[in-house]
């Protein structure tokens, strides 16, 4: 669209074309265009959920495959899926030092977001990125960004359920 | 033992292409889904709905966070039958806190080792 612009304005003279490119730009700021791009539709919907399916499966899967192999030699299933979660959390935070995670993180989107390996980055990345702050207030701090979200809500809708529980005594 | 791959497989993208809808509907953060899904997780669990879907899928269900929710409130209410108010305040940390040091570990000794890069987008 852009070159076909440039090649009908080629036969205007340059004042012309400075209008109207003034008048393009105006035209881009107006909360019409906002909203025309707002409603326009999305042709990564479909392509943004295959992949978030694809990974996801994948990074559960390869969780399951840990499990088996503990449970193969002879751990108990409850301990077995604790060591996958965490070698899966310490294999995500290696792969954020490495810069793989955010690149699976672009066109996977929930899928790197929503296993417990999401969490695992929200909890590194901060922390990388923050370092040059300082190595308390900038490192130590911002690791919490995400993670503290998720654990103060955790830890108040665990307890307030188990408090109900004993009350009741269901 | 694949069979049970492929569950933990479908399962988990089930659950993860239900995160990404919800993205695409709403704009939600990684933050506010993360946070959405533990709680969700923890809830259904409250009413042990979560748990016949880790028996039957294995990791597909308690790898996404979701499954961090509901182990959070098993050991809360493990920790309430066991040893009463205490116990219901210290038992989800106690069965969640594997998955969180080894995040705060690694993220401590990632940070450490590398520098912040920057994002390609």
């Amino acid at each position: 669209m852009k070159k076909e612009n440039e090649r009908n304005l080629s036969v205007k003279d340059i004042q012309e074309q400075s209008r109207i490119k003034k008048y393009a730009n105006d035209v881009k700021k107006t909360p019409y265009m906002d909203f025309v791009f707002q409603r326009s539709p999305k042709s990564t919907h479909w392509k943004n959920m295959f992949w978030a399916f694809v990974v996801g499966g994948l990074i559960c899967a390869v969780g399951q495959v840990i499990i088996e192999l503990f449970v193969q030699n002879g751990v108990e299933q409850k301990q077995a899926s604790v060591y996958a979660s965490c070698i899966l959390v310490a294999l995500a935070a290696c792969a954020t030092g490495l810069g793989i995670y955010d690149n699976l993180g672009r066109f996977a989107g929930a899928g790197s977001t929503i296993p417990i390996t999401g969490f695992s980055n929200a909890v590194v990345a901060p922390a990388i990125e923050f370092r040059s702050e300082g190595m308390i207030y900038g490192l130590a701090a911002k690791m919490f960004t995400v993670a503290g979200p998720v654990l103060v809500n955790g830890i108040f809708v665990s307890s307030f359920i188990a408090v109900v529980y004993l009350i009741f005594g269901v | 033992m694949w069979l049970n791959v492929l569950k933990a497989f479908l399962m988990g993208g089930v659950i993860c292409t239900l995160g990404q809808i919800l993205i695409n509907l709403t704009h939600l953060t990684n933050g506010k889904i993360l946070v959405t899904f533990l709680v969700a997780g923890a809830v259904l669990q409250a009413f042990n709905l979560y748990q016949p879907l880790i028996d039957m899928f294995g990791a597909g269900a308690s790898v996404p966070i979701s499954g961090f929710g509901c182990s959070l409130v098993n050991g809360a209410v493990e920790g309430a039958k066991a040893e009463g108010l205490l116990g219901a305040i210290k038992g989800g940390l106690e069965a969640t806190a594997p998955g969180i040091a080894t995040a705060v570990i690694f993220g401590y000794i990632n940070a450490v080792l590398f520098k912040p890069r920057t994002k390609k987008k």
